[in-house]
């Protein structure tokens, strides 16, 4: 296995007396497509919030790249190699795919002092080529000049991906990428999805509720259960764990059995 | 598409800076005054994409008048070019420093605060007898570099003066709308939360954004000002800033050139209006601009474009 890309250390947050994440201490080598499981409110998103400097921890650090970025503020933490994808896509209404893709690509590229943002053109040939690549790699070249509003919910989906793979970052967050897709287009989403993030060979961590996703697309999981991680293995061994079975998947045997078993 | 904007704006230019030799002295006074304040409406188009509305311009507007009116009192400063630079330069500095709060607020809390603020500084004047209360300062004749003509010629030269901040500005500000930072205003106004997790931070683009409109609002009140010869507290009045987004709206955001052309087109209207109907201009004026956003939501701006390229007046 290569070095670790991800370390994170005792991690916590409390917001007032609620406890959203508790004790997680995860290791991710770099290039490693890892799936998030849990149930609604188990501290997944938290989890990703709390990498993406979105929210920040009350206890505990997260190491990238033998970087301390705990607590650092969400741009400084895209700067350094993480970018994120949202459960809701959030892109940028009135600009057209291509111009949403662009924007991404503009600002990855662009030098971060204040008069670098003054002088760096939008369209500078760079940004220019590397939106387009990225809409090609996505698949969503047919729409470039569409308004991103008026899109399908599956092509948003690929172009908030899309966007957060601008600038090439080396660890990607993707929050329920298939959420509000139908179950036939999931997995084809996924394929191109994970397609696209393979041919550019960085690390991974998706959150998802579909277990045959998480098997098909995952090298390894995490389980989450009440603000902490409960298992941590191959897909295979953690969906065979029983308190996975019984807290966050159901007991698929019996339910292919047609027993009905309600948990 | 550039080549003909170029072409477009030079004869834009010259035939405003020829205008001065051939329009009659009345003209070219309302000329002067309309494109002052047209570089306030411009400033008012930098926050407008990032879909924030000022109702507290004349804040800058005022500063910028009374720093060209301070400056010639107490230091008798009197060259043009650097009453002007001071004038935008002072209201840049307020900008920056009530931006750190006027950038924490969008929408109507915006609007509203910074029309307060605007009142804040029209309260100080009136109070204060040494700035000339409500009765304001006079301003004194301007020369340039060295230069120093009277009447006509002071009319045409301050015209001339006008005319070329204003392109310049324009240059200026056209190169910053396509700029990452200038074109990053419609991606703002749409979702802050994306821009933030692309790596770019919203409050300091929103920064940027009110210290350029301060400081052309700024130069907008120096140079009518020195065009007026007399600065007073309804400068900074919250009708004068009413006027601005009137104006504004008139003009649309597409263009630079449009704040110009709504601010030529706003001053034509009033004296027409003010001339036939003495008693009823305000309600001929709210008619323009009703029909303006009835018929040409993207304001007049939108017109011109329309006219030469057949394209909608698209920001970038």
């Amino acid at each position: 296995m290569s070095s670790l890309i991800l370390s994170v250390q005792d991690l916590g947050k409390r917001f007032g007396s609620l406890v959203a994440a508790r004790d997680i201490t995860v290791s991710v080598p770099a290039q490693q497509i890892v799936g998030v499981i849990g149930a609604n409110g188990a501290g997944k998103t938290t989890f990703i919030n709390m990498i993406t400097g979105h929210v920040r921890p009350t206890k505990g650090t997260i190491h990238f790249e033998a970087c301390d970025i705990t607590g650092l503020p969400s741009r400084q933490i895209k700067g350094m190699g993480i970018s994120r994808s949202f459960q809701v896509a959030q892109i940028f209404p009135s600009l057209t795919v291509f111009e949403n893709m662009c924007a991404a690509a503009a600002i990855g590229r662009a030098p971060k002092t204040f008069i670098g943002h003054v002088r760096t053109p939008m369209r500078s040939r760079e940004s220019v080529t590397e939106a387009e690549t990225l809409l090609e790699l996505f698949r969503i070249a047919p729409y470039r000049d569409s308004l991103a509003g008026t899109l399908p919910q599956g092509i948003r989906k690929l172009l908030d991906i899309g966007m957060a793979l601008a600038g090439s970052p080396r660890l990607l967050l993707l929050d329920e990428p298939t959420s509000g897709i139908s179950i036939e287009e999931k997995f084809d989403l996924m394929q191109v999805v994970m397609s696209a993030l393979l041919s550019r060979k960085i690390t991974v961590l998706f959150v998802e509720h579909d277990m045959d996703i998480i098997e098909g697309f995952a090298e390894r999981v995490l389980a989450f259960y009440d603000g902490t991680v409960i298992a941590d293995g191959t897909p295979a061994t953690t969906l065979a764990d029983p308190r996975v079975q019984t807290l966050i998947s159901g007991p698929k045997v019996r339910l292919a059995a047609g027993a009905g078993a309600h948990v | 598409m550039a080549r003909r904007d170029r072409i477009a704006a030079g004869s834009a230019f010259v035939a405003a800076a020829a205008a001065a030799f051939v329009l009659p002295d009345w003209m070219i006074s309302l000329a002067t005054i309309a494109l002052a304040n047209g570089l306030v409406v411009l400033g008012l188009i930098v926050m407008w994409r990032a879909g924030l509305v000022s109702f507290g311009q004349a804040l800058y507007y005022c500063m910028g008048g009374y720093a060209v009116a301070l400056l010639g009192r107490w230091a008798g400063v009197t060259d043009a070019f650097l009453l002007v630079l001071v004038g935008g330069l002072s209201a840049a500095v307020v900008s920056f420093l009530v931006g750190f709060l006027l950038a924490r607020y969008r929408e109507i809390f915006f609007a509203m605060l910074s029309l307060a603020l605007s009142m804040i500084l029209y309260g100080l004047l009136v109070k204060t007898e040494s700035l000339g209360s409500t009765d304001g300062l006079n301003v004194i004749v301007p020369t340039f570099l060295g230069y120093a003509p009277h009447r006509e010629k002071l009319l045409v030269a301050l015209y001339l003066l006008v005319v070329v901040v204003c392109a310049a500005a324009a240059l200026l500000t056209h190169a910053y709308f396509r700029s990452l930072a200038g074109a990053l205003a419609i991606p703002v106004r749409d979702n802050e939360i994306r821009v933030e997790f692309l790596g770019m931070s919203v409050s300091r683009l929103i920064h940027t954004k009110l210290v350029i409109s301060g400081m052309l609002a700024g130069i907008g009140g120096a140079l009518a000002a020195l065009a007026v010869g007399h600065v007073d507290p309804n400068m900074s009045y919250w009708t004068t800033s009413g006027e601005f987004v009137f104006i504004t709206i008139l003009a649309g955001a597409g263009s630079v050139g449009a704040a110009f052309v709504g601010s030529l087109a706003f001053e034509s209207v009033r004296s027409f209006a003010f001339a036939m109907l003495p008693q009823l201009w305000q309600m001929l004026l709210g008619s323009v601009l009703l029909l303006t956003i009835l018929f040409l939501p993207q304001g007049l701006g939108s017109l011109i474009k329309r006219l030469h390229w057949g394209r909608g007046a698209k920001a970038p």
